[in-house]
């Protein structure tokens, strides 16, 4: 079943035609990869399915509903969460608070309520921790649950991102560079948690340079080079794509492949 | 000794008050970037507006909790209409637009209110309370009492609630907060309206002692600025503790060497802190941020 629909999605910046009327098909239940050389226009592409950029032309069906033109905190109560190239974490939080903040975003209660139900806030908070530290055990980094995000390593930084997208509850997350700066043994526990959160039921787009990984873990690729998708398929058959080829080795080599 | 401790418990009454100014604008600072300088106009509100409440035939505690609720959404609705119209996410502009809110805010009082000093009668009637020599006003328990109940209140709410976490959350990364679904926007409308709440309540607790006027939100203003300042603005624990501290300083400068030189203590501090230590005297307690 289609979970995401792109259909002719352009986005222009001035003279640059940064994507350039780019469809796919995302399937629920599965991986799908978005690779290219730097400035292929992936995150460009990612930032536009997710309300932070609209697209000048084009339409991103998600189950149904346009998601053109919705903001990033309706995207993400839809059922798309994100995670972004360089890790945004609220520093000053613990791991813990951080994936808290993520999962009660949903619950809507207003400031009235908050201060109506304060005589129950510490027995709430006790829930929410639960939760939290329900959802970091999943990903196996229960332990770091009480460090300061900003303290932590980079790779368990990464993971918690990921969680805290987790604790949103969506359906599909997109997954920006999540190798980018891990080394072997972190990159190992991120293929893990991907396998993980595909079978769990969520649906995974993912935007990485590690081409290992995304072999490994990805069910379809789309090859985009200068904003536009020259092609896609199956790992097996975009390794022997001759217009892949060409626009990874024709021009400049890119530097993290 | 009972004249220190009397010094000491004056002391610690302003600087309550100072310290629930000062955690407006910490709150309002750490939500926008931006300082709030027409905090000190919504402690005139608070004080006015529930002596206005008391003329109209309300019971005090009604009329204190009606001023404050009015105040906190003059606060928001200041932020809803003027401060994000004008001046977006810009703390520079923003800064501006409170600046110019604080005449609109305090002429709209004098018209309303008039130019006369206005009393209220104190929380509780009753003589003070005699210890160790020195005289406590019952007001004075008052005004230790709701600073205390507002500050674990508003720690349990920032700590432990949802809500307060994705104010947190926003105060430290708008971007990421959006991430997440959470209404950014909200968070600084109500950063304005609890600050403008906080500021309410002390103006009304001190009320009963000092009387109020259409005037006095800017030197309350001056010297909550200078608290916060001292404690290292965005850190609502230090916030309370600049507070507290100017309220001493304020206190024993005037009791041991002249009343004259009260309100001069804030500036100086003011102007020491931003000189010596910008990032605040207090500040190095860890990484709270509202």
């Amino acid at each position: 079943m289609t979970l995401l629909q792109v259909r002719n999605v352009t986005r222009r910046f001035g003279g640059l035609t940064a994507v350039d009327d780019v469809s796919f098909d995302v399937y629920e239940g599965t991986v799908k990869a978005l690779i290219g050389p730097n400035g292929a226009g992936k995150s460009t592409l990612f930032n536009a399915l997710t309300g932070f950029d609209r697209p000048d032309e084009g339409s991103v069906v998600f189950e149904g509903e346009e998601l053109v033109g919705r903001k990033p905190r309706e995207v993400v109560r839809v059922g798309l969460a994100r995670t972004f190239q360089n890790t945004q974490l609220f520093e000053e939080m613990t791991a813990g608070e951080n994936v808290m903040v993520g999962s009660q975003a949903r619950q809507r209660r207003g400031f009235t309520t908050a201060m109506l139900r304060l005589p129950n806030a510490v027995a709430e908070d006790r829930e929410a921790r639960e939760d939290a530290s329900r959802l970091l055990r999943l990903i196996g980094i229960e332990e770091w649950i009480d460090v300061p995000a900003a303290d932590l390593p980079a790779g368990i930084r990464r993971l918690v991102e990921i969680a805290r997208a987790l604790a949103t509850r969506p359906r599909l997350l997109l997954l920006d560079e999540p190798a980018a700066g891990l080394n072997a043994t972190e990159t190992r526990e991120l293929v893990q948690t991907l396998f993980r959160v595909r079978d769990s039921g969520i649906t995974v787009v993912i935007v990485e340079h590690d081409m290992g990984l995304v072999m490994e873990v990805s069910d379809e690729i789309v090859v985009l080079d200068r904003g536009a998708k020259i092609a896609e398929g199956p790992p097996r058959m975009i390794q022997k794509d001759p217009a892949v080829i060409a626009a990874y080795l024709g021009g400049e080599v890119d530097d993290d492949v | 000794m009972s004249e220190f401790l009397q010094f000491l418990v004056a002391g610690l009454k302003n600087g309550s008050i100072y310290a629930l100014i000062a955690l407006g604008f910490t709150i309002v600072y750490a939500a926008t970037g931006a300082i709030n300088f027409a905090q000190g106009e919504f402690f005139m509100l608070g004080g006015m507006l529930c002596v206005s409440f008391t003329d109209l035939g309300m019971p005090l505690p009604v009329a204190a909790v009606a001023a404050i609720a009015a105040t906190a959404a003059i606060g928001a609705a200041f932020e809803l209409l003027a401060v994000r119209p004008i001046a977006g996410d810009s703390p520079l502009r923003i800064i501006m637009v409170t600046i110019g809110g604080a005449v609109v805010l305090r002429q709209l009082a004098l018209h309303f209110f008039g130019p006369d000093e206005r009393a209220l009668a104190p929380f509780t009637e009753g003589a003070s309370l005699k210890a160790f020599g020195v005289a406590v006003e019952l007001q004075t328990l008052w005004i230790w009492g709701l600073t205390a109940l507002a500050v674990v209140a508003l720690a349990l709410l920032y700590r432990k609630t949802a809500f307060g976490r994705a104010m947190r959350a926003t105060a430290i990364r708008r971007d990421a907060a959006r991430l997440v679904g959470i209404n950014a926007g909200m968070m600084v409308t109500v950063a304005f309206a609890l600050a403008a709440g906080l500021g309410a309540l002390a103006g009304v607790a001190v009320a009963p002692l000092t009387q109020t006027a259409f005037g006095v939100g800017a030197a309350i203003g001056v010297k909550g600025f200078a608290a916060a300042i001292l404690g290292g603005i965005g850190n609502p624990i230090t916030a309370v503790a600049g507070g507290l501290l100017l309220g001493l300083l304020e206190s024993f400068a005037a009791g041991y060497f002249d009343p004259a030189y009260k309100d001069g203590v804030a500036l100086v501090v003011l102007l020491v802190v931003l000189f010596v230590a910008p990032q605040g005297l207090l500040a190095k307690a860890g990484r709270v941020k509202v």
